[in-house]
């Protein structure tokens, strides 16, 4: 079996920050004292004059990106998702969200697979509150090259982004041609049987997940959700008309994310049998992320089995 | 100061204290108290000494003003209708549906730099414009008025940390320091007096002045805080709480209560007086 190239999300948040700091000379990048985890020390290296650490004081960093984007800057900030969605969420939301200003947060160790650090730092809900910001689009990239797609194209969004990055070293899927759409969908493999709509690290287990119903004579269409909201509501309904069924997948609580946004589409719209895969409502604990994503269930036998499920309620 | 100057700042003022009693009365609602303290400073700041204009106010070169104590709103408002941003027949339609002047600053709002009013996060976002005038280049200043309540929030420390260290000297806040919260006193709550020595062991240079409604002092703590470099600049006002109606002065219960029609009708009465009497 040939080697799989490797590489976190959050490098490729790093490699797009760099790039638009070549062209971008009103681009300012803020991190609150984990510039060497984020990685936005990149940037700090190339760029110096233009980085700012605001140390250890999240509430604050969110303030300043505001005024410094109320001043005509384009602003990432960046933090572990824990701190930046969940310890200045009333930040995000009132002066990023309510103020409309285009802010990029860059939030990096999402979930599970932070690892040995445990529960504190694992934020499986970060997608769920950033959800209920009106007018927050929230983008969680597969691989290294999307996030690098996803970080540039978040700079041209008119109004606040959550970008939702990881701490593990995952595979590369795509490659350098790969084009990022902010909001749309794309179906990485094609099928009848049932559709794996998976986002983050879970879409390269979807697409495990497929090879091994295959090899059981089932067909299932996957799809990638790099942009959970605005959710592509167009190709969740046509993938539920096609295939009948539904697997989510994501790294992040059940609850409020991937998952539910898909729910409540089809609830309302096109009622479908669905699964849900992700983190069922518990906290995470300490160990190695690849032992941990296979423990909390998010790896391809248990897609497989949701898929089945899902089918068998047609 | 000029006495001509003063007494139309004075005019001013009571002007604007007359649309903090209007709106509040119209909405049923509001917060009057902390409106009428620091009514003076904002007068001051916006018909003296900030470089603003009413009909550009979007202008990239404009001093800055963030609200962080986002409930004195009417008293902003107030002001920004009287300098001539938006018309003085909006005030009555306060906090009322589909309407323009929101309950707390909306950055949607003409010359609102900032939208606030949950406590603290002001001044964080006025510690970003003055970072980005520094990365610009830029001569423009930035203030931001806080309560002495507000305070107590932990963000305004760690704002205070990061304009200190970042050199942010293109910053002034004000504390208006009227000595009530809404449970209480300072002390009855949770003081965070010793407020200058805070400040100054931040970093900041700090001036104290004993009456933040009189605008000799106002404008003297302001033109010193233009010379200070290499650090942030902080003006602690000590002012009254419902300042120009003698039934709301020093009134905890005067936080976030609108007068109903016969307080609306004294307040307005008093205030009408005293602006027959400053026009002579």
């Amino acid at each position: 079996m040939s080697e799989v190239k490797k590489v976190a999300t959050r490098q490729g948040y790093a490699d797009g920050l760099v790039e638009l700091g070549k062209t971008n000379p009103n681009l300012v990048v803020l991190d609150a004292d984990l510039a060497a985890a984020t990685q936005t020390a990149q940037f700090k290296k190339e760029f110096p004059d233009r980085f700012f650490n605001c140390g250890i004081a999240e509430q604050n960093m969110i303030g300043v990106a505001a005024g410094l984007a109320a001043a005509g800057k384009t602003v990432f900030a960046s933090s572990f998702a824990m701190f930046a969605a969940g310890r200045a969420f009333e930040q995000v939301r009132n002066t990023l969200g309510y103020t409309n200003l285009p802010v990029n947060i860059g939030a990096t160790h999402a979930g599970i697979s932070v690892g040995e650090d445990g529960a504190t730092h694992q934020c499986n809900e970060d997608i769920a509150v950033m959800r209920t910001i009106p007018g927050m689009t929230i983008i969680n990239p597969a691989d290294a090259v999307e996030a690098k797609a996803a970080t540039i194209a978040a700079a041209k969004i008119d109004g606040p982004v959550y970008l939702r990055f990881g701490r593990l070293a995952v595979p590369v899927i795509f490659d350098e041609n790969y084009k990022f759409e902010v909001g749309k969908g794309v179906t990485l493999v094609e099928g009848t049987d049932v559709t794996i709509i998976a986002t983050g690290l879970m879409v390269e287990r979807a697409l495990a997940a497929a090879e091994l119903l295959k090899a059981e004579g089932i067909s299932a269409n996957v799809i990638n959700m790099a942009t959970i909201k605005p959710l592509d509501n167009e190709l969740v309904l046509a993938a539920a008309k096609k295939t009948g069924a539904i697997v989510t997948a994501e790294e992040h609580s059940v609850i409020g994310g991937l998952g539910s946004a898909v729910a409540e589409l089809l609830a309302e719209k096109c009622p479908t049998p669905l699964r849900r895969v992700g983190v069922e409502d518990v906290f995470g604990m300490s160990g190695p992320a690849t032992e941990l994503l296979d423990l909390f269930g998010l790896n391809a036998a248990n897609i497989c089995a949701k898929a089945k499920e899902a089918i068998a309620m047609k | 100061m000029d006495t001509n100057k003063k007494q139309q700042l004075k005019i001013t003022a009571t002007k604007a204290r007359m649309g903090i009693i209007e709106g509040t009365y119209n909405a049923k609602s509001g917060h009057p108290g902390g409106s009428l303290s620091i009514t003076d400073v904002l007068t001051y700041l916006y018909f003296e000494k900030m470089n603003i204009d009413p009909n550009e106010p979007d202008k990239k070169d404009r001093d800055r003003f963030v609200l962080s104590k986002g409930h004195a709103a009417p008293a902003l408002y107030s002001v920004l209708a009287l300098r001539g941003f938006f018309s003085t027949d909006e005030i009555k339609k306060l906090r009322k549906p589909n309407e323009m002047l929101q309950g707390h600053p909306s950055i949607s709002i003409p010359g609102v730099d900032m939208s606030t009013g949950s406590l603290g996060q002001g001044i964080s976002t006025a510690c970003g414009m003055a970072l980005a005038a520094k990365l610009d280049g830029a001569k423009y200043r930035v203030y931001a008025a806080l309560g002495d309540g507000e305070i107590e929030e932990g963000q305004v420390w760690e704002a205070a940390m990061f304009a200190a260290h970042k050199k942010l000297d293109n910053l002034t806040i004000v504390v208006d320091f009227n000595n009530l919260q809404i449970d209480g006193t300072l002390d009855e709550v949770n003081s965070p007096c010793p407020i200058d020595e805070k400040f100054a062991a931040f970093g900041w240079d700090v001036t104290v002045i004993d009456d933040g409604n009189d605008f000799d002092q106002i404008e003297k703590a302001f033109d010193h805080t233009s010379t200070v470099t290499g650090k942030p600049s902080v003006i602690i006002a000590k002012t009254a709480k419902g300042k120009g109606v003698s039934f709301m002065e020093n009134q905890v219960g005067w936080h976030g209560k609108a007068p109903d029609a016969a307080q609306y009708a004294d307040a307005m009465n008093e205030l009408n007086a005293k602006l027959a009497e400053l026009e002579g």
